[in-house]
């Protein structure tokens, strides 16, 4: 496909470009940027004047849910969800029915993509086998499919002998191991943060050292094995601290945030509303800033929504009882622009960088930059355009946001894959 | 003042006006215990559905016995062998009872925010009969019906409240009301069963008996759940009933001759209280029973009699 996106301020932070640009794709691929382009015959124009474009933004952490839990979300639903919030590629998590820890699974993932997926999909394997914490999976074979990390994400590899193993046996693919970082001893039972809501709600809670506990282990199984070692949603102050000191010493270890744990405290929680149940939970404000301040010091290193799609009877009952999880890729970017970059402490090309550069990077993703020669994956934002969430209208199959009818400023405008527009401003 | 609130979920959300009202109604009907005829026509032609996820003998009893002898019609609904045996969640059983036009609704949950949860989605009023470790009103209230008896008033009273701080529902009712109508509350207990940050509520902490009874006009004694020990937050039985007590000796050696030692039940005798404090003279715990059925006397009234168009 051919798009020649003309008059937008391009900001491409691998090549340190910001300027007002014409970008040309050419049969799916970047072939020129410059002012003043000709549109070569037969090529659709698009005029992003007072827009923003971006390399294409790659959610590095979704649950895609299929196969086995369709009726949460498939391929087809989550891609458009992802298309919609601005997303041209997403990394698409193991705990599938059956689990993706063998190279059928990630086949069949990869087929369903192919032929419904919106955005280009890249799968996620188990580090173990049924994500048991017991055996291996056969990692080979899952690198070889084309899993671009591996992770156990939802559960944490409790037994540390075994993880090492993980981490040496694919140190070869070049492909991290993605951390789901909780000692489950320390946060059996906890539906929030164990802190002065949950004293007060009396839910039972979950302390951050349960996360910081096996960041730490983490890291310093990276420093034993050589490993990459990626740590899914920090979400605590201790956690920006450890990756902080880590990587001061050399370790390779890499993190992503999600914009909830960037925007919401446990203080939402007092709503009793499910929707602000998720792992690990929302924490205090203190964390909440050393987040941001991590996000833009580069201590951590993208922002991944954790897209986590659940149907209305697991979240409606009683908190404790409500699965874990939200869904993001919808809100995630205007939620990130509104709380974070409008008149707030992330430069704008800080955010994205974080979203498309640095999970390319990590992740050896094709795209990530408007380089010549690049994927033509293009994201655009607006940055007046002004919405109210409205969950009902979501492309997705679930609806489990705690952000319905949030006025946000800001936000993905134009979604392009391979040249081709796969979301257009709404109007 | 008059009442507004459609339902009654926490004392945390009550200010002292409010707490202050819903004591008074209660012991203005007290006497009702008493009257030959135990019976008003003041709630004739409500219905009242206790519906309770949680076995209670005691609380559920007392707010029977509260709304028939208002003349509420009263439905008890357990979830035990019903239709929650089938596989019907908390939110459609509650809609199909709230299809059936009842006044109030009173849920006592093993899951805290249960009664936000039905408040939020149903129109009638709902009662908070005790849900998971967050809060139980009505207990609250009664122990200060029973507190302002005995002592004649709140303010500058001083209660230590001991034991399992952490998974109680009645620590943090009677910590906000207590608070509220001016006295001081320490909680005591090991520190495995005081959960983080109490202070914040209000609460003073101390980790020993002899300290937190030493100046105090109220000991209330809270229930140990014997699944504590499996949990790995106490020792042994044993070893709580030696250090957390209370006994008569420790009584006499620590506490105020005029201390009042109080208890919500059920009692676990020769753990948390011997047999001979729970039976003897500074015990008011089988006062804070009848007040209890006044108390609930007084919420439904408050509640179910609230005019339509006063709702907040």
């Amino acid at each position: 496909m051919s798009l020649l996106i003309r008059g937008g301020r391009v900001i491409d932070p691998a090549n340190n470009v910001d300027a007002v640009q014409d970008v040309l794709i050419e049969h799916g691929k970047i072939t020129r940027l410059g002012r003043g382009l000709e549109t070569p015959a037969g090529v659709e124009a698009v005029d992003a004047a007072g827009k923003i474009v971006c390399p294409g933004f790659i959610d590095m952490h979704v649950h895609l849910r299929e196969p086995g839990q369709e009726y949460k979300e498939t391929v087809a639903t989550g891609t458009r969800a992802a298309a919609a919030g601005g997303f041209t590629a997403v990394c698409c998590m193991a705990n599938t029915s059956p689990v993706n820890d063998n190279g059928a699974v990630t086949d069949y993932i990869l087929a369903k993509a192919r032929v419904e997926g919106l955005v280009r999909v890249y799968p996620i394997g188990a580090v173990t086998k049924n994500l048991s914490g017991q055996e291996l999976a056969e990692l080979a074979e899952l690198a070889e499919s084309g899993c671009v990390a591996f992770s156990d994400d939802g559960k944490c590899v409790m037994n540390a002998g075994l993880y090492r193993r993980a981490m040496e046996y694919t140190l070869p693919f070049g492909a991290p191991i993605i951390s789901h970082a909780e000692d489950s001893t320390l946060s059996a039972g906890g539906s929030i943060n164990e802190g002065v809501v949950s004293t007060e709600l009396g839910l039972p809670g979950q302390p951050t050292a349960a996360e910081d506990v096996m960041v730490a282990r983490d890291i310093l199984l990276a420093e034993l094995t050589g490993a990459h070692i990626h740590i899914a949603h920090a979400s605590t102050a201790g956690t920006v601290r450890l990756l902080r000191d880590a990587k001061a010493r050399g370790i390779r270890v890499t993190a992503e945030v999600t914009p909830h744990h960037l925007v919401l405290t446990e203080e939402a929680v007092r709503s009793w509303d499910a929707n602000t149940k998720m792992a690990p939970p929302l924490r205090t404000k203190r964390d909440v800033e050393a987040l941001i301040e991590g996000l833009a010091d580069g201590t951590i290193d993208c922002i991944a929504t954790d897209h986590a799609p659940h149907a209305l009877s697991e979240k409606e009952g009683e908190y404790d009882h409500a699965a874990f999880g939200i869904v993001g890729l919808e809100t995630a970017v205007a939620v990130v622009l509104d709380r974070l970059v409008r008149g707030g402490p992330l430069p704008l090309a800080t955010l994205i960088a974080r979203w498309s550069r640095d999970p390319a990077r990590l992740l050896n993703l094709p795209g990530g930059t408007l380089s010549v020669g690049a994927p033509g994956d293009v994201t655009i934002l607006d940055l007046d355009a002004e919405t109210t969430v409205n969950p009902s209208r979501f492309h997705s199959r679930s609806r489990n946001t705690p952000f319905g009818g949030w006025a946000l400023r800001g936000g993905p405008w134009m979604t392009i894959v391979g040249g081709a527009i796969t979301k257009a401003a709404a109007r | 003042m008059a009442w507004t609130r459609k339902d009654l979920l926490s004392m945390r959300e009550l200010d002292a006006g409010e707490i202050t009202l819903l004591v008074d109604t209660a012991a203005s009907l007290q006497e009702i215990a008493s009257r030959d005829i135990k019976k008003v026509p003041a709630l004739r032609g409500k219905t009242v559905v206790n519906l309770f996820y949680e076995s209670s003998t005691r609380t559920r009893t007392s707010f029977e016995i509260a709304g028939k002898w208002l003349s509420a019609d009263v439905i008890n609904f357990s979830a035990s062998g019903s239709s929650t045996s089938k596989g019907e969640s908390f939110i459609d059983t509650a809609k199909n009872i709230a299809a059936m036009s009842p006044d109030v609704v009173v849920v006592r949950h093993s899951s805290a925010g249960a009664a936000d949860l039905l408040a939020r989605e149903l129109s009638c009023s709902i009662v908070n009969a005790g849900d998971g470790a967050h809060e139980h009103p009505t207990q609250a209230l009664l122990d200060l019906l029973t507190i302002r008896e005995k002592k004649g008033h709140f303010e500058g009273l001083h209660v230590a409240i001991v034991g399992d701080i952490a998974h109680s529902r009645v620590a943090r009712s009677d910590i906000h009301g207590m608070r509220k109508l001016g006295m001081t509350v320490t909680v005591a207990g090991p520190p495995t069963l005081i959960p983080p940050f109490v202070q914040e509520l209000g609460a003073k902490v101390s980790y020993r008996l002899e300290d937190a009874i030493g100046d105090v006009d109220v000991i209330m004694m809270l229930r140990l759940q014997q699944e504590r020990m499996t949990a790995g937050l106490i020792p042994s039985l044993r070893e709580y009933s030696r250090y957390w007590g209370l006994t008569l000796d420790r009584l006499a050696k620590h506490a105020r001759p005029d201390v009042l030692i109080m208890h919500p039940g059920p009692v676990n005798r020769g753990i948390e209280l011997s047999p001979e404090v729970a039976d003897g003279p500074y015990s008011v715990i089988l006062d804070q029973v009848s007040r209890g059925v006044a108390v609930r006397m007084g919420v439904l009234l408050l509640l179910a009699g609230r005019k339509a168009g006063e709702a907040a």
